[in-house]
């Protein structure tokens, strides 16, 4: 099993079939980052094993598999944050926009600008809402009251907020509903116009309604941005991506086009876990 | 690809008694229809009246079937949100449904001139043309039948070939009857039954091809409507 080439992609069949051209293929898009032979360790524990894939610029890849197969530790490799971690070793690379952003001259914190975060659980700053948008534009050294004017409004507006906290910027956040605080963690993230946005189970603590919402606006934000998702909900993965990657145990299994994958996976593996069958 | 035993193992052990249920309930519906359409050709050939009566009444019985399965597989699409050959199974279940409602149609329709047939009196000749026809689509919904229960895609292409060799019987019965026609002019009206018999039964045979088709949409995700007999041979040949 580990001997098994890394599986890439199966885009090249959709190509063959000839028919199945309204299946989006990777071949035909431009690649924004590109993992190439990634191995994770944490301590002796390989998490990560031989990873490799492009994900599309500007469309929404979401990552789905059980729980500690992976997905969430590939998703932190895109911004470093696993280097926050203790004994966490990473072999191979990823490039972003044909740089190697495991490169020593690189500077993880402006990485981080261009490869926001949202995580599972809003997490606002107990500051006022406006503030919250504001905060990586001043920590920027940006302190024009006009520039940070527009940049809270057009990122409220992105995040489909604006209408919602209009009257109410100077609020504290923590005042919001959880739907509302993840809206506007997106907000606060998309305020400093990422490349990539990162979205580690945006929705699994908010409910139906708030769910759509988010939903929605992943939708409408890659316009501009690279979205990439973590998701246990495969439902949502099946609506919101249109690439599509199947972990399990630290190996890519099946990348492909969301609808080739939840109508005919090439894999068995990834047949039995988006049909919900014993592994 | 898709094993036999494909349609269980699920986690949740009510959804694999689901997709069994309408499964079986299909294939159920499926014997019904190939008793109506063979009913119908022997109440034509036996001058039958009662057997055609018999045909008229089990329509019924087939439409609220299409209407019940068809109802569960809704459910299913709502609550399971199958996926992968899951969602598959269902699609080609529904398909399967409204085709064999369309035979259990032509069953009728077959079972209608028969009465028509028999009020008319004498039989004319040409009826053994029904008998060749009639054994030939009947093998074909067995089959189809067969192929879906056994997801077995190379019978789906036998049933396939064998709808172009019902098509090519179905031009030469024709021609037959025109020359039984010229001869006996006053034959024309019973032939004429016969006629529409034949046709009713060729369109039998293109649901049941229709039928394979979805069992090969059903294995190999592969979506094979429409297209000829060699690239169907191909698409079930190709790799994945």
């Amino acid at each position: 099993m580990s001997d098994a080439p890394p599986v890439k992609s199966h885009a090249i069949n959709i190509a063959q079939l000839g028919r199945a051209q309204t299946h989006r293929s990777l071949d035909a898009e431009q690649m924004c980052l590109s993992v190439q032979n990634l191995d994770l360790f944490y301590g002796q524990k390989q998490a990560l094993y031989n990873v490799c894939m492009e994900i599309p610029r500007q469309r929404v890849t979401a990552f789905i598999g059980p729980s500690g197969c992976g997905k969430s530790t590939l998703l932190r490799c895109f911004n470093r944050m696993n280097d926050l971690v203790d004994d966490c070793r990473i072999d191979g690379s990823i490039l972003l926009d044909n740089a190697n952003i495991y490169d020593r001259a690189v500077d993880v914190a402006s990485l981080r600008r261009r490869v926001g975060m949202v995580f599972q659980k809003p997490n606002p700053f107990p500051k006022t809402i406006y503030e919250n948008v504001a905060y990586g534009l001043r920590i920027q050294g940006v302190n024009k009251k006009r520039i940070l004017d527009e940049v809270v409004e057009r990122s409220l507006r992105s995040a489909a907020l604006w209408d919602e906290v209009k009257d109410r910027l100077h609020d504290n956040a923590l005042g919001m509903s959880g739907g509302q605080q993840q809206r506007l963690v997106i907000a606060r993230t998309i305020a400093v116009e990422p490349e990539v946005v990162l979205l580690d189970e945006p929705a699994s603590a908010l409910d139906p309604i708030s769910t759509l919402k988010i939903e929605e606006l992943i939708y409408e934000l890659k316009s501009k941005y690279t979205l990439i998702i973590v998701t246990h909900n495969m439902q949502q993965a099946a609506r919101v991506s249109d690439y599509t990657a199947f972990m399990y145990m630290g190996k890519l299994i099946e990348f492909d086009s969301t609808d080739r994958l939840f109508t005919n996976p090439v894999q068995r593996q990834t047949e039995d876990y988006i049909t919900g069958r014993y592994g | 690809m898709v094993d036999k035993d494909l349609h269980s193992h699920h986690i949740s052990a009510q959804f694999n008694a689901e997709l069994d249920d309408v499964k079986t309930r299909m294939l159920e519906m499926g014997g019904l229809v190939e008793r109506q359409v063979a009913d119908s050709v022997n109440a034509v050939m036996n001058s039958d009246g009662g057997l055609a009566e018999s045909v008229l009444k089990g329509d019924m019985r087939i439409n609220n079937m299409e209407v019940a399965i068809d109802e569960e597989c809704a459910l299913i699409l709502a609550r399971r949100h199958p996926a992968a050959s899951d969602l598959r199974l269902v699609l080609a279940i529904t398909r399967a449904l409204h085709d064999l409602e369309r035979m259990g149609d032509e069953a009728t329709k077959i079972a209608e001139h028969a009465i028509r047939l028999i009020d008319h009196g004498e039989m004319p000749r040409c009826v053994v043309e029904i008998r060749h026809l009639g054994n030939h689509v009947c093998m074909m919904v067995r089959d189809s039948l067969d192929c879906f229960a056994r997801l077995d895609v190379e019978q789906a292409l036998r049933v396939a070939q064998e709808d172009k060799a019902v098509d090519l019987e179905y031009a030469t019965a024709m021609r037959t009857l025109v020359t039984y026609m010229m001869e006996d002019a006053r034959s024309i009206s019973a032939v004429l039954n016969i006629m529409w018999s034949l046709r009713s039964l060729e369109r039998v045979g293109d649901h049941a091809r229709n039928i394979a088709e979805h069992v090969v949409y059903l294995v190999k995700g592969q979506d094979v409507r429409h297209v000829g007999l060699t690239e169907l041979e191909a698409r079930i040949h190709d790799g994945r």
